[in-house]
């Protein structure tokens, strides 16, 4: 897991450290990806930075995605992928969020294009994102019940029918 | 506009439900509209119909598995998909592909970019009325289909891409049939321009409509034709090469109008471009070379080899009953679909079957913006819009 850091990695990681002391928790480098952790509560500030700062100027939010590490604690793994499109650079921005209470900051203030990526994270972790305009289920039926992608919800579902939701229920019974 | 007296009040605007049955919307997407007359005010779309729960699919799949779900997700470009998810795990793996793979994939995804754009275009056209554009369009995909047909035996859901290299050695006399079609091919596009390019109606249905500016394209994370037509020279082959792209020549084409007429205008010069792609493709293919990695424990050995070597037979069994796993870690990988950025993410535990395999689809962020580009325009561009942004719904809803 341990490669040396690369050149882009050096500056993001001193560009934040100069803006702010405790904007980087870690930086590592694998396969020549940078993935930079950040504490959950400076995240959309760093998000905001990284955007706007002259030197590093990701303007361009080109994923966001979750991984559920369950049983391990902190669980859920947030990773926002940053593409600056004039220097043509990518950067992973990492937040760790405990299962008891998976809430981070909506990145939509920051890239409105965030809006979806972040629903659909919600729609099927369940994390939720405050300050989001519009947190609704995206994918599913909005009666759907659990969050599919997180481990512990089985491949093929909780129940041997599949969950069709209250209207189709109602509408099958004699 | 005059507020309407109803049974249940006073009314100023209406809501029109578009969807999830209308032929415009190429799939299963249903749009709220609320009205002002013919004037959209408020556009809020719904989806979700056809989520399968492929990504959790793929984490009950061993790594090898998991090729043939990435065809399902965008059908236009199954050899596309195919590729990201390979490139992702090879990233992970460490594997370095040879480069007579490399090439041919370059071409089979070019070929693949031309099909796509042809369903694109012959199917905007018909829902802005123009019904023989589609005739010709399909005349053509046919013939790229015959070649894919060739290579890997499907049509469609080829699954040709395998982690490591390609599922199959090109076939004999393969050279003949895309030679033909690249000679028959840029004659054909002029064809397509003839009929739209300075057709009246085309123009008047297109040009001026949905607009979007750079600004609101980037931040709204836009990719693909509709962000290069906004005047944003971001091409994931150009910026980000893979699978050998830097050593192609070819041009990013780039517009400034960033309306509908422009994004057809684009994609035709991106047409025109993936030709010049496959001809350098087709030259640097040589005849003898291997076209899958060497890495035992992870490529399926040869069948020869299988039936004659005890060790052979020992990583056949083991790559098919229990599959391989790579070191723990994660991969993003990007690349240039036909409707822009599609990438990747593979996360492993060091087990035999991913933790967690994401994928970014292009049709479902370009899809956002969606409501940006008809608000305020009139109910008629919304299907000019729709099929402006080239959704694709298997891959939106995934």
């Amino acid at each position: 897991m341990t490669e040396p850091a690369s050149k882009n990695a050096n500056v993001v990681a001193e560009c934040l450290r100069s803006w702010n002391s405790k904007a980087v928790a870690e930086v590592s480098e694998y396969r020549g990806e940078t993935t930079i952790v950040v504490p959950r509560e400076l995240l959309r500030a760093t998000a905001e930075h990284c955007r706007q700062d002259a030197k590093l100027q990701y303007n361009f939010l080109t994923d966001a995605t979750c991984v559920d590490r369950s049983p391990v604690e902190p669980r859920f793994e947030l990773n926002y992928h940053l593409v600056s499109i004039p220097r043509r650079e990518k950067v992973r921005l990492r937040v760790w969020l405990g299962g008891n209470d998976p809430v981070a900051d909506s990145l939509v203030p920051v890239w409105p294009g965030a809006n979806w990526l972040e629903r659909e994270i919600f729609d099927l972790f369940g994390i939720r994102f405050s300050g989001h305009p519009d947190l609704r289920r995206i994918l599913l039926p909005e009666d759907w019940e659990g969050y599919p992608l997180r481990r512990d919800y089985p491949v093929e579902g909780y129940r041997d029918v599949p969950n069709t939701g209250e209207l189709f229920r109602k509408s099958s019974t004699p | 506009m005059t507020p309407v007296e109803t049974a249940i009040g006073t009314a100023k605007t209406m809501v029109l439900n578009m969807g999830p049955q209308h032929p415009s919307t190429h799939g299963v997407l249903r749009i709220l509209l609320e009205l002002d007359g013919e004037t959209v005010v408020k556009a809020i779309p719904d989806l979700g119909y056809l989520h399968t729960g492929i990504e959790k699919s793929c984490e009950d799949k061993t790594y090898s598995q998991v090729i043939t779900l990435t065809d399902r997700m965008d059908y236009l470009n199954p050899l596309g998909n195919n590729l990201v998810y390979c490139l992702a795990v090879e990233k992970l793996l460490g594997l370095e592909v040879p480069k007579r793979a490399q090439y041919i994939r370059v071409m089979m995804v070019e070929l693949q970019r031309i099909s796509s754009h042809l369903v694109w275009l012959g199917t905007h056209a018909i829902d802005l009325g123009a019904m023989s554009v589609f005739l010709y369009c399909f005349r053509e995909r046919e013939e790229i289909l015959k070649i894919f047909e060739l290579f890997t035996g499907q049509r469609m859901m080829t699954s040709y891409i395998r982690i490591g290299g390609l599922a199959l050695d090109p076939p004999a006399g393969w050279r003949q049939p895309v030679e033909r079609f690249l000679k028959m091919m840029p004659s054909r596009v002029d064809e397509y321009e003839t009929l739209l390019t300075e057709n009246r109606i085309w123009i008047g249905r297109t040009k001026g409509v949905g607009y979007i500016s750079a600004e609101d394209a980037i931040a709204l994370s836009m990719s693909g034709p509709t962000l290069r037509a906004a005047g944003v020279a971001y091409d994931n082959r150009k910026v980000f090469p893979y699978s050998s792209y830097e050593e192609f020549n070819f041009n990013v084409p780039t517009r400034t109008e960033s309306d509908c007429y422009a994004r057809y205008l684009l994609r035709v010069a991106e047409m025109r471009e993936s030709l010049k792609i496959i001809r350098q493709a087709f030259d640097k293919i040589k005849d003898e070379g291997p076209i899958k990695a060497d890495a035992p424990g992870i490529i399926p050995p040869q069948r020869e080899k299988m039936k004659t070597e005890m060790e052979a037979l020992i990583y056949h069994f083991k790559i098919f009953t229990e599959g391989f796993s790579p070191p723990p870690g994660e991969a993003f990988v990007t690349i240039e679909s036909p409707r822009g950025e599609l990438g990747c993410f593979v996360a492993s535990d060091g087990s035999p079957k991913p933790l967690r395999v994401h994928f970014r689809s292009p049709s479902y962020i370009n899809l956002q913006a969606l409501p940006k580009l008809i608000e305020g325009q009139l109910i008629a561009d919304v299907i000019a819009c729709i099929g402006t942004i080239d959704i694709v719904l298997g891959e939106v809803d995934r």
